[in-house]
This record gives structure tokens, sequence and C-alpha cells, in this order.
């Protein structure tokens, strides 16, 4: 009896957003007299992270710093209309329209300081630390807030903005399938190092080494926790969970977390990722979206790992035990695999 | 860890930006990490009352009686509902966007389809009443039939667990019982193939299990409008759907969310929205709807389970000719999002790779057992499970090491897919070299050469010609076999690039936030260079050529110290997996 380690890899690709279209979403932004912006969406924050892309598109679009926009979402009296925080489409979808939003909130800005300075606004350039100034003249500058107080006060400006971002709906063909799905598509490619236990059927998982491309990332420790947090999953998707134990036989369904088989804190391996960043030619700031993927190639790259490790095709999720005990019995015994290269090259 | 790539693909990006690309920490984590965020359950109010619903026992009966008269009498219970109470009792998700027909009521009628179906609700003025006053509902049911695999439930003389769907599927275009993909000749293909290879995968049923059940609070306002604190992942979604079952215009409804704790897709179908705002209105009281855990984990909707049938014709050098897929989605007894899924299933098929033959069969079967809905990577999570297995048995079948054979085969700039559009913006092949860098696998040199940006030769570029079918028509099951009936001529493409985003920018002059995408339209058949497989256009790249055999190479050396950062796409080698680490 003994433990047998075993290497498999996945590759992947995934769309971004709704797949036919008919998608939209908007947002609205608007300053108050001390330049302090306000972003109002209904996007939703599953704790994914959507307020804080949503603050640092509209803070870099608007060229002003970070602490000065805060994002007001969901309430549906003061948000305008959004689908929702599904299909990966959050980052892309309403960040195209923050963007849109905050290019003309911008726009408003840059003609109030025009105005005080008595320069063109075109000329205009902001540091992103609350400062307006004319390009090639740092000299000649006016703060942020001295501008909105200017646009409420002395000239009756709103210095506000408008964004949607829509991709209408495609047509499906019923005979070919022709259609024009999405416009942007991440890509991943993983490999899982596990042991299998002959006597006991149990998988271990014991490092996960993966590659991503995302567009471009607009908060790195974001997408950091949405790739481990679903690298976490796709193991748990491969070895633990399911309702249905003997699908399609319904019974045995779980009532709590304690009959609700996931890893546990001991369970979790050692995962190191690494980004690449090709923009998304439609993505903000040639932002995708990572939220849906980063559990997909973990449960193929898992089943192939156990089939190095042992030669045992468990072709039905999730990897239990018995199904490995099963597919020894049926093999006549364990089939160890090649072994695939060295230890990784990371710690 | 997480470690940036800066140097690839670095002469497609501008970096000089503010605060994009910064790992600031997020405007709502003080509110999270002390405890003081709040959620649509910490919006209690007073004099709130309490819905629980009763459910079928039964996973496929008729109902013969529904008797409630000793629960309205219960201590602390103001009002039981019954489908009759509620205005509009029959709903499809996905109506507000005009797909797919109204299939599944708020509380059943007739009959119910899954163990678990809401039958009668219980509004009490506390928890513990309305639990109560569950137990003291009689129902009185004929069982029926029940059908739970998806296979089974397409046979004919199946039990009909959905009468709006009476085949047991969902219905495609007013004319088939499955989604079609058709690309080239997959029969031909698998004839003059080497190898041919048909594995089935199944996925189970998967629960979210969020932190957070399902569950919302709503509460008369002024004016007559109520206001409702939802954990809903679609705002407007959840609203759209609660206006349309209550029956009143969407201005009354006043809908509170954007902070959810964890939804993976579970939170899209408005599970509780509209009894919860019903019960406000009947009772004129604030009314909260929570699910307990039980409830969650076996009647809030699964991620649904999918059976696929993956066959590929395979040549001995490598190359897959074809792929075939037949996937049924288990819908469960109603449609909710399981429709949307199985098209985009279909547009992800065969997967990030070039095949210039590929058909697909997806149906979306109704069986006896909870509606399935979204949940993370919705159509696309258990179809890579399989076709990524399904890869590693043809790589082991061509005997080629399985990162040779994924970069044999990856999809790459200009490629033609299988849905008749242009590939862009690929990516597979330099994420599979850096994985191998990292993982210490070794990749002959060839492999480490080739680039995504390279694609799009020849056959790669264009649309073949396709034979057609009838098969599976509405209500024929005897059509699922029928021959091919035409060919569609190569280069033909039957539906507008109609995927233009609309931006206010484009109306009144201001400027566009982004590139907008275009989609090229196929090349005409005419201008074909010849077939020449597997070949690089770039002048740089040389022809790749897999070995003909896996061979371990000797682990790589070392990385030369303080390599300057490639900037070259494709990598010519990844000198620098640690050089370049950003935190």
């Amino acid at each position: 009896m003994a433990r047998h380690e075993g290497r498999g890899m996945a590759s992947v690709n995934y769309p971004i957003g709704m797949n036919l279209g008919g998608d939209p979403s908007q947002a609205l932004i608007h300053s108050n007299p001390d330049g302090k912006f306000t972003v109002a969406l209904s996007a939703i924050d599953l704790g994914q992270g959507m307020k804080q892309v949503s603050r640092q598109i509209a803070a870099e679009t608007l060229g002003v710093p970070i602490e000065d926009v805060y994002v007001d979402t969901a309430d549906s009296d003061t948000g305008p209309h959004d689908m929702g925080s599904f299909a990966s489409r959050g980052t892309h979808r309403m960040g195209n329209a923050i963007i849109v939003a905050a290019r003309e909130a911008r726009g408003v800005l840059l003609e109030a300081a025009a105005e005080e300075l008595e320069v063109n606004a075109a000329d205009l350039v902001t540091d992103g630390r609350g400062n307006i100034h004319v390009r090639g003249a740092p000299s000649k500058t006016i703060t942020v807030k001295a501008t909105a107080q200017a646009a409420q006060f002395k000239q009756g400006k709103t210095i506000a903005g408008r964004g949607i971002f829509l991709i209408p709906l495609s047509a499906v063909d019923a005979d070919t399938g022709e259609m024009n799905p999405n416009t942007a598509f991440a890509h991943a490619c993983l490999v899982a190092d596990v042991t299998v236990d002959d006597e006991t059927g149990e998988v271990e998982v014991l490092r996960m080494t993966s590659a991503y491309e995302l567009g471009r990332v607009i908060n790195p420790r974001m997408v950091e926790q949405q790739l481990v947090g679903g690298a976490w999953m796709g193991m748990s998707h491969a070895l633990y969970e399911t309702p249905e134990p003997y699908y399609p036989n319904p019974e045995h369904g779980p009532r709590d977390f304690n009959e609700y088989l996931m890893p546990g804190p001991g369970d979790i391996a050692p995962y190191h990722v690494t980004v690449l960043e090709r923009p998304a030619p439609d993505g903000p700031f040639g932002g995708k979206g990572p939220g849906e993927m980063c559990a997909n190639p973990v449960l193929p790259a898992v089943a192939n790992a156990v089939y190095n490790a042992i030669g045992v095709r468990v072709d039905e999720l999730p990897i239990t035990p018995e199904k490995i005990l099963r597919g020894i019995k049926a093999n006549g015994g364990v089939k160890p695999g090649p072994r695939r290269g060295g230890p990784v090259n990371w710690r | 860890m997480l470690e940036m790539r800066k140097d690839i693909f670095a002469d497609e990006r501008d970096d000089n930006l503010n605060v994009i690309g910064k790992g600031l920490q997020r405007q709502d984590m003080p509110g999270h990490v002390t405890g003081r965020t709040r959620y649509f359950d910490d919006h209690a109010f007073d004099g709130m009352l309490h819905l629980k619903v009763v459910r079928s026992p039964h996973a496929h009966a008729r109902i013969r009686s529904i008797d409630i008269a000793a629960a309205q009498r219960a201590p602390g219970v103001k009002r039981v509902l019954r489908g009759a109470d509620v205005p509009v009792n029959k709903n499809t998700l996905l109506s507000l966007i005009n797909f797919g027909k109204d299939d599944e009521p708020s509380l059943a009628v007739d009959k119910v389809s899954y163990k678990g179906e809401p039958v009668v609700a219980i509004i009490a003025d506390s928890e513990a009443a309305a639990l109560a006053a569950r137990q003291l509902v009689r129902i009185d049911y004929d069982l029926l039939p029940n059908v739970f695999d998806v296979e089974e439930a397409l046979k004919p003389g199946a039990p009909v667990v959905n009468e709006t769907y009476p085949g047991n599927y969902f219905e495609y275009h007013q004319r088939y019982d499955h989604q079609k993909l058709r690309f080239g000749d997959v029969e031909k293909a698998f004839a003059q193939a080497d190898m041919v290879l048909e594995h089935r995968y199944q996925m189970s049923p998967i629960e979210h299990a969020p932190t957070e059940t399902n569950g919302s609070i709503a509460a008369p306002e002024q004016n007559g409008r109520f206001v409702v604190h939802s954990c809903a992942q679609g705002l407007f979604f959840a609203l759209g759907t609660a206006a349309k079952i209550v029956d009143v215009e969407s201005n009354r409804l006043h809908f509170i969310g954007g902070t959810v704790g964890g939804g993976f897709g579970g939170k899209v179908d408005a599970l509780t929205e509209p009894l919860a705002v019903l019960g406000a209105m009947l009772t004129g009281k604030p009314v909260r709807f929570v699910l307990d855990r039980e409830e969650e984990m076996l009647y809030g909707s699964p991620r649904g389970a999918e059976r696929i049938y993956v066959k590929d014709g395979l040549m001995r050098d490598g190359r897959i000719v074809a792929r075939s897929i037949r996937s049924y989605f288990d819908a469960g007894a109603y449609t909710r999002l399981s429709s949307y899924a199985a098209i985009k299933c279909t547009a992800h098929l065969p997967g990030p790779y070039w095949i210039p033959n590929v058909a697909s069969d997806v149906y979306v079967a109704y069986t006896n057992r909870c509606p399935s809905t979204a949940m993370r990577g919705f159509g696309v999570t258990a179809v890579d499970f399989a076709l990524e297995v399904q890869m590693d048995r043809l790589a082991e079948a061509a005997n080629l090491d399985p990162m040779e054979f994924r970069v044999l085969n990856a999809y790459r700039d200009g490629d033609m897919k299988a849905h008749r559009r242009v590939a862009k913006n690929t990516a597979l092949i330099e994420c599979v070299q850096v994985v191998a860098e990292k993982a210490n696998w070794p990749l002959s040199e060839q492999a480490k050469r080739q680039s995504s940006l390279t694609g799009g030769v020849g056959e790669r570029a264009l649309i073949p010609a396709t034979p057609l079918d009838q098969r599976g028509q509405i209500g024929r099951p005897d059509t699922r076999n029928a021959p091919s009936s035409q060919v569609l001529p190569a280069g033909t493409a039957r539906i507008p690039l109609s995927k233009q985003p609309v931006m206010e920018g484009d109306r009144d002059g201001r400027a566009k936030p982004t590139q907008v995408p275009r989609y090229e339209s196929a090349q005409p058949i005419a201008a074909l260079p010849p077939y020449q497989p597997a070949q690089t256009s770039n002048p740089p790249a040389p022809a790749y050529q897999p070995p003909p055999a896996y061979q371990p190479s000797p682990p790589p050396p070392a990385p030369p110290p303080a390599a300057p950062a490639q900037t070259q796409h494709g990598a010519v080698r990844f000198s620098s997996v640690f050089g370049t680490r950003r935190r």
C-alpha cells in the first residue's frame, strides 16, 4: 500500500460577459462642491471587489486621487440600470460605462478649471493628486477642490457624467450555431501535483502552478483573491462537492456544512499564479474578468494528475475515494504514468 | 502567491497609469473586517413578519387538495398564501430579455415537479410561529411517475416534468429540441482520421454554498411604494421579476442591495423577493423571507449536472481533425437559466483549439429535481472538464506530451472559430509556455517558439462547407437520426456582425472610452491560399513540428541573473520568471 505522486495539466479560455449581448450597464458620476466624486451604480459587490474596481477605474479616468472617489451601489432609486454581477461581466461592462461617465465629468471639470485659469481647457492636465495645471507649466495650477467650488458657486456648472456600455443582442443561427458571442476571452493553463493513496483512495493536492492571461489587471490583490479562492473551489468541485453523490439518484442530499463535503484548512494546496496581460481591445483599460474561470482548469488538471498517478480515469465528478478504489480494482492494480518534469520552479 | 509577467505582450499596453494596476485597499474592507458592513438581513424593522414556505415532499405529484384552515388559525399567523393569491403565478427569469416561455409558478397549483417545490407560504409574527403553522397545512397528493436521468427524460413516453415543455426539453428557435453547432463535415473527417476516440463525462450538481443564504426583507414605504432589501446578484433582474409576479409598476418597488455575502450564481433567480413583496402588500407590514441552511442546500438551485459525450478524430501526428459533442444540461423541473447556458456552451466549443470540423448538439432536459441555475463558469466549467480530460487522452493516444499537444492544437489570432467568427486577442500558448517553465515541465524548442499572434493562415481562417440537418425537430423524436439535408457552401455567414457596442460617446461627439470590438467578415472562399496545416505566417517562427514522441528533456538551465525584461510575444524563452515579480 502506497501513496503515488502524479502530475496533470489543463488549459482553458473563458468568455467575458453575457454571451449574446443585450447586456447593458449604466453609470452616473457627480462631484460635490469640494471636488469629491460619487459614482452611482446598480452593480453588485458579492465580495469580489466590484466597488473597488469601479472606484479605481473612475479615479484613473477622472484623474483625481482614489480617496476622492466613493462608489455608491446598489439602490434602484439612485443607481441607474445594470444587468448584474454574473457572467464575468462586472469589470468589463460596468468598467466601460464608468469610463464614459468619468470622461464627461472630467470634461466639465477641465472647462471649469480653464475658466478660472483663463486658459484653453485642451491645454490642461491632471496630476492625479488633486491638482489641475497647464501642460508644461505646472505653476499655472488650480486644485480640483477650488475648481469644483467655482463650478458650483460662481460658474453654475454641473461636474457630472453619465455613461452606458451596451453590446446589442445577437441572434443565433438555428442550423449552424453561428453567433456573435463575447468579444473578449481570458486564458489559463494550470498544473496540479497530487498524491493518491491506493489504500484509502484519498487524493491530496500537493500544489498548483498556473498562468492566467486576464487582459489589464485593475487591482492585482483582488485578482489574487479571485484566482486563489477560485482554485480552492476547483479543488472542491474536483474532489469533494455535490449535493447528489450518486447522481442521477437524487438521494443522500446534504442539509448543512457537516454533511456537504468541502476541503478544510488542512487540504488547501500551495498555489503559485503568474498573470499575463494582453489587453482586450474593448475592455476598460484592456481589462477582462477573472471572476468565473479561476475554478475551471483545476477540475481537469486534478483528474489528469490522478490518472498520471495511478492510471485510473475518473470521468464522473467528484473524484471520490470510492471511485478511485473501484477504478484501481477494475484496472487490476495501480498503473502509474510517466514522470513529468522536475520539482516546481517556485516556493 | 501571485506574480505579474509585465514583459509578455508589453507592446500592446500603455502601463503609464496612476491607480489602475495597483493593489489598493478596497473601499469596503474596513467595514468587512470590523463587522460593520450591512447586508440585507441587517435591516430589521419594528413589527416585521416572517415568511416560510411549505414544500413538496414528493418529486412529482398531482395536488388533490390544500387545506390551510388549521394553519390560518394557528397562533401568530397573519396570512397564508396559495398559488391563487399570486397575481402572476407563472414566470421565467429570462422573460425580461424575451428568452423562453413562462414555466415556473411561485407557489405550485395543480402539481409539484420536484421535492422541495413551494406550495403554500405562511406569514407569521415570528419564525417559530411560521414554522409551527407549517406543520398544520394539509396537502393531499397523487404520486406521479418521475424521471431523474436526462437521457431517460428525452425518450418518448417519459413522464412529462414541465407541461410548458411537454417533450422535457427546452425548445430552440421554435424548431429544434436542442441547440446545434455545425462547422465543416465531422462525419467525413472521422472517416479519414487515423483514430477516433469517444468518451462520456458527467458533472454532478454543485451547491453554491454562500455564507449568506438567499433572502430578502420587503417593507411598505410612503406613497404605496415598497422598499426591498435584497441579496440579488442582478438588482434590476430581481426588481423586474418581483414587479411582474406581484403585478405592480416598477417604480413602486425600491430595491436596495449591492453588498452580498457570496453569490456564485445562486442569487440571480430572485427566489425570495416576489413573495416577500407580496406578503408586505397583503399584510401592510414588513416581511422577511430568508432560506435556512437546509433549504439553501436542498432547494436553493444548484449548479446543474451535465452529461457530455466527446468524440474526436485524431491524426497520428497529433492534429485533431474533428470534434463532435452531444451534451445534456439537467435543468431540473423548470428552465431558470439553463437555456442560456446551453448557448454559451455552444459558443465555447470546441474549446480553445483550432479544429477544422466541429459539431455539437446541446440539450436542456427537464427532470424531477430542484431547478438548477447559473453558477460560476456557467455553461463552461463542466465542458472544460470533459474537453481537457479528453485532451489528456488524445495526447496519450498520439504519443505526445500533453503540453506539446495543447500548443500544437491551440487556437491563435486570426483562426476561424466554430461559431463562424475570427479569433483575436488569444493567449493560450503563452499561458502554457509560462506554466511549463514554472513547473519545470520540459517543452520542445519548437513549442517554446510558438506564438498566439501567428494563426489565421490558409484553411485556419476560413469557414468550411458544412452539411446541415433537420434532426431533432420539436415534437418529432423520430427525426433525431435524420440524414443531412443540404450543404451550406464554404464561406457562408448568415448572422449580421451586430456586435458594435453602443456608448453615449458615439452619439454626442464625446470621446469613445475604448477601441470598440469589430468582428471581421469571413474572407471569401475564392481568396483561399492552399492548405498548410499548422504552419505559422510570420517569418521568424519556424513551422511547428511536434516531436514524434514525448522525450523528457533534462531540466532547463538556471535562469541567467538580471535578464532584461522580454518584450517579445510568444517568448523565445522565459528566462526571468521571477525577475519581474511585482509584490
